[in-house]
């Protein structure tokens, strides 16, 4: 297997709705990553697209709707899709292109409009649910995710109020993000907790805002990589993992598929003790609780002590182990596969010292991101390492 | 010496548009609204459970291998990967096994009365296994995890063959079986 580095990253602005099209968001992340790693379309070998349901753009099989936007005409294109797993699985997809010895250079290009849809996004996630067992309750997806996080604060004996300082922190690290959608300096715990009930107990401010947007990353075969940078990133281990669709089988406290992709990636970056080894942690925060069950999931700590890490101060950007130094996708927004731009792009940028306002003190050497997806069964990780 | 690269990302590219924008037509856009219809032949396990509920009974299977009693019902055990065999029936009662007080439709509009609705542990089959149901004669404020619960199904004549026939789940009275 070859050594895979990063050489570029690019991100559009986060928003509810965004005047350009698909194709032209996605033109704008990758001349940015273009931009990062001095490379040229025709020095690009492969693209791989990111893109989450076809129902929120209308358009459907939009990879090939997109292509033109990404670079990739005239080239091998695929388009990966596992839901909300895509941000971090389409530059899992971009490092075996590389690792593989297939391609030298291969451009990961994600991208969502969340905001073309009527009424609401949600109305798309209608048509994901089990058509017999599930529709004709007419379930809202938010329902999910409020009956998991019962589930797992209710084995642990977690408070409300411990869950609301992951959406503080995430929408107070976000300020940095020239990106942000959701960042908010002053925002306390009690505005997450008055904030409008959902779907108990999810509040609004609990919740990452649908967007739209894309993000952009570039790969690059080890051996070649001295022609771009003499400070190379390298893809360090990859794992992913997906449970069973039948989330009613099984006790949603603890996501195990997490911490077999977690496991996967650890073995690969010869990571032993992983609370020690890694840095700094970007896991999926659609929800505030989910960076919680992610951080257990991930192996970071023991289960039911991720609130705890938080309420210490452990989790800041200034902490032992800081968590989301992006500002997630509760601050920087959640247009679903290109979070990318949270969860890779800025480990990279972190790694290479290049997060400005956001950049984690000390000097990180390994970061590891993670998505999660479909009827909360899908796990994607990637760790990250300087040279 | 490794050289310093820049602040990253140097600028957001895309341009915000409000709703506003789009209501008052500020902006140049295009329209589309899909009409399609769907129609889903539902497999042996899927009929066999759905029928069970129009006779007001909840369907398992078992898996052999794994010595576990599967609801809802499916023709393969997805762990061991062999053949299920063996229809059961399984006792409408069982325990919640999570919940949400629900204050948006499907569509992420509010709605003032709350649905209560969550997952049923059902008796008689594994630890945290059941489908997802709604709760009724009980309130907000009643309900929780571990409660123990019991199925209030439509009238027989009403019955269509659904997750639907049943209503809801109830608590279990003291006493009750």
């Amino acid at each position: 297997m070859k050594e895979v580095a990063v050489i570029g990253g690019g991100m559009t602005l986060f928003r509810r709705h965004l005047l350009e099209t698909g194709k032209e968001l996605s033109f704008l992340a990758t001349k940015m990553a273009m931009e990062d790693a001095g490379i040229e379309k025709d020095d690009i070998d492969m693209v791989v697209m990111g893109s989450a349901p076809d129902a929120f753009d209308g358009i459907h099989m939009k990879g090939e709707n997109l292509l033109d936007g990404a670079a990739a005409v005239g080239k091998p294109y695929v388009r990966v899709f596992n839901g909300g797993g895509t941000g971090v699985f389409a530059p899992i997809a971009g490092w075996w292109h590389v690792a593989s010895g297939v391609a030298d250079i291969c451009l990961v290009v994600c991208e969502e409009k969340m905001g073309n849809i009527y009424p609401h996004p949600q109305t798309a996630f209608r048509h994901i649910w089990d058509p017999i067992l599930d529709r004709p309750l007419t379930p809202n997806l938010v329902w999910l995710f409020a009956m998991e996080m019962n589930r797992y604060m209710t084995v642990h004996g977690i408070k409300k109020e411990d869950i609301a300082l992951v959406s503080v922190k995430n929408k107070r690290n976000a300020v940095g993000h020239p990106c942000a959608q959701l960042a908010d300096p002053n925002i306390t715990v009690e505005d997450v907790l008055n904030s409008e009930i959902m779907a108990w107990p999810v509040n609004r401010l609990d919740v990452s805002p649908p967007s739209d947007g894309a993000a952009a990353l570039i790969f690059c075969n080890k051996d070649i990589v001295h022609r771009f940078t003499d400070d190379p990133i390298y893809v360090a281990g990859t794992g992913w993992s997906i449970d069973s669709t039948m989330w009613t089988n099984r006790d949603l406290y603890f996501p195990r598929y997490v911490a077999q992709a977690a496991k996967m990636a650890y073995k690969m970056a010869g990571v032993q003790n992983p609370r020690k080894e890694i840095d700094f942690a970007e896991p999926y925060d659609p929800f505030s609780y989910k960076e919680l069950h992610h951080l257990e999931g991930l192996l970071l700590c023991k289960k039911g002590e991720a609130p705890i890490l938080t309420r210490e101060g452990v989790t800041q950007r200034d902490g032992d182990l800081p968590v989301c130094p992006s500002g997630g996708l509760l601050g920087v927004g959640n247009p679903i596969a290109a979070t990318m731009g949270q969860k890779i792009c800025e480990l990279y940028w972190q790694l290479k010292g290049m997060a400005g306002k956001r950049q984690i003190p000390g000097d990180p050497r390994m970061g590891i991101g993670q998505a999660w997806g479909d009827i909360m069964q899908m796990a994607t990780v990637m760790i990250l390492r300087r040279g | 010496m490794a050289e310093k690269k820049k602040d990253w990302p140097p600028y957001a590219p895309g341009t915000y548009v409000r709703e506003s924008d789009i209501r008052e037509k500020k902006i140049t856009y295009t329209w589309w609204e899909p009409e399609v219809q769907y129609s889903w032949s539902l497999g042996p396990a899927m009929s066999k459970f759905l029928q069970g509920l129009k006779n007001g009974k909840i369907i398992g299977i078992h898996c052999k291998r794994c010595k576990r009693v599967i609801v809802p019902p499916r023709m393969f055990c997805e762990y061991c990967f062999g053949p299920t065999e063996e229809w059961v029936e399984v006792a409408d009662t069982g325990i919640i096994e999570t919940f949400s007080i629900s204050y948006l439709d499907p569509d992420a509009r509010r709605i003032e009365d709350p649905i209560l609705v969550g997952v049923v542990d059902f008796d008689g089959t594994p630890p945290h296994h059941g489908f997802m149901h709604y709760f009724g004669e009980m309130t907000k404020d009643e309900i929780k995890i571990g409660m123990r619960v019991k199925a209030v199904w439509k009238p027989e004549d009403e019955r269509v063959g659904s997750i639907t026939d049943i209503l809801y789940f109830r608590p279990l009275k003291g006493g009750e079986t």
